[in-house]
């Protein structure tokens, strides 16, 4: 079975469970993936499938890429991911691999390419409280000191400083499976996922063991 | 975004009847008791509707031994078994929370006809 998928980030909103819980959900387009290679043990020393999703022009793709594309007849494909597989006998190069993968209820991790927020404070990036507003304060936002004097006479690494904040890759961690349309191929996770409305996002079943 | 609008539509109940502020209404609320499931009815006047797709409300308020009770109901909420309106009341405002302030006599509504 395979691990994961790739699908596109819709949104998010509110719905009632049969309990009458109101669960914020985000909405995924996830999926028909095509498998456009297939990784084995023996070749490549590890089991995985490279899947590839959405659309994109033709032209827009370089000749290499064309030629690996056209062995799975899909030759468009916007984006390409591994995901590990047990078996990689169970697939073949042009199969198109669905929600099936997922049932509700299970947990998932989801990854993504946060929203860039460009060159950011610390009480933006990190959280900081800032200094006071009133009272004569000059110190509205600034990080304030940031270490000690003669000794150790230098900055500590890692110290939490203004930077470019957002546009990484990140992982949010054991989400559930709410709901899943396989009509319309979308998939219902509690709690919110990394990226931008329309962003790729990666769905693997959780690293996180119960 | 039209996805999300479509799922919310199908989330959303409209077998409730129309009512509004200043009407009395009877709200009968599934309560589940382990595993039995019965009926509690919770009636007074609504003293405010808020709009929304799925997240739209509705505020009911009645006045229990002296005391007065008021309770939010999500309108979509799958715990709200039904709505009757009792009688529609003739209030100017949308959200008539000067009716906290009233009580007795001067806190009944006139019927709208």
């Amino acid at each position: 079975m395979c691990k994961g998928l790739l699908g596109k980030k819709l949104g998010m909103t509110s719905l009632f469970s049969p309990e009458g819980n109101y669960v914020p959900v985000t909405v995924m387009e996830v999926g028909p993936c095509v498998v456009t290679q297939i990784k084995t043990q023996a070749i490549d020393g590890y089991n995985a499938l490279q899947l590839g999703f959405g659309e994109k022009k033709r032209n827009r793709i370089n000749k290499p890429l064309q030629g690996h594309l056209e062995k799975s007849k899909e030759g468009n494909s916007a984006f390409l991911r591994e995901f590990s597989v047990e078996s990689p006998e169970d697939y073949r190069i042009g199969q198109s691999v669905t929600l099936d993968v997922f049932q509700v209820g299970e947990r998932v991790d989801v990854s993504g390419t946060t929203k860039g927020r460009g060159f950011a404070g610390v009480i933006k990036r990190h959280g900081f409280h800032g200094g006071g507003k009133t009272h004569g304060s000059h110190s509205h936002r600034i990080p304030g000191s940031i270490g000690c004097s003669a000794w150790p006479a230098k900055v500590i690494k890692g110290k939490k400083m203004p930077g470019q904040f957002g546009s990484r890759r990140k992982t949010a961690q054991n989400l559930k499976i709410v709901d899943i349309n396989r009509d319309q191929n979308l998939i219902m996770l509690k709690g919110a996922v990394p990226g931008a409305v329309a962003g790729l996002v990666e769905i693997k079943k959780t690293q996180i063991r119960e | 975004m039209e996805t999300i609008e479509q799922l919310e539509k199908e989330m959303m109940r409209l077998d409730h009847p129309d009512f509004s502020a200043g009407d009395t209404v009877k709200v009968s609320v599934k309560i589940r008791e382990g595993e039995k499931e019965r009926i509690q009815i919770f009636q007074g006047v609504v003293i405010s509707k808020r709009k929304g797709r799925t997240n739209a409300t509705f505020t009911v308020r009645k006045v229990s031994y002296g005391v007065g009770v008021e309770r939010i109901f999500p309108l979509h909420s799958p715990i709200i078994d039904k709505i009757e309106v009792i009688s529609k009341g003739r209030v100017r405002r949308a959200k008539i929370y000067y009716l906290r302030k009233l009580r007795g006599k001067a806190a009944r509504i006139r019927e709208r006809r």
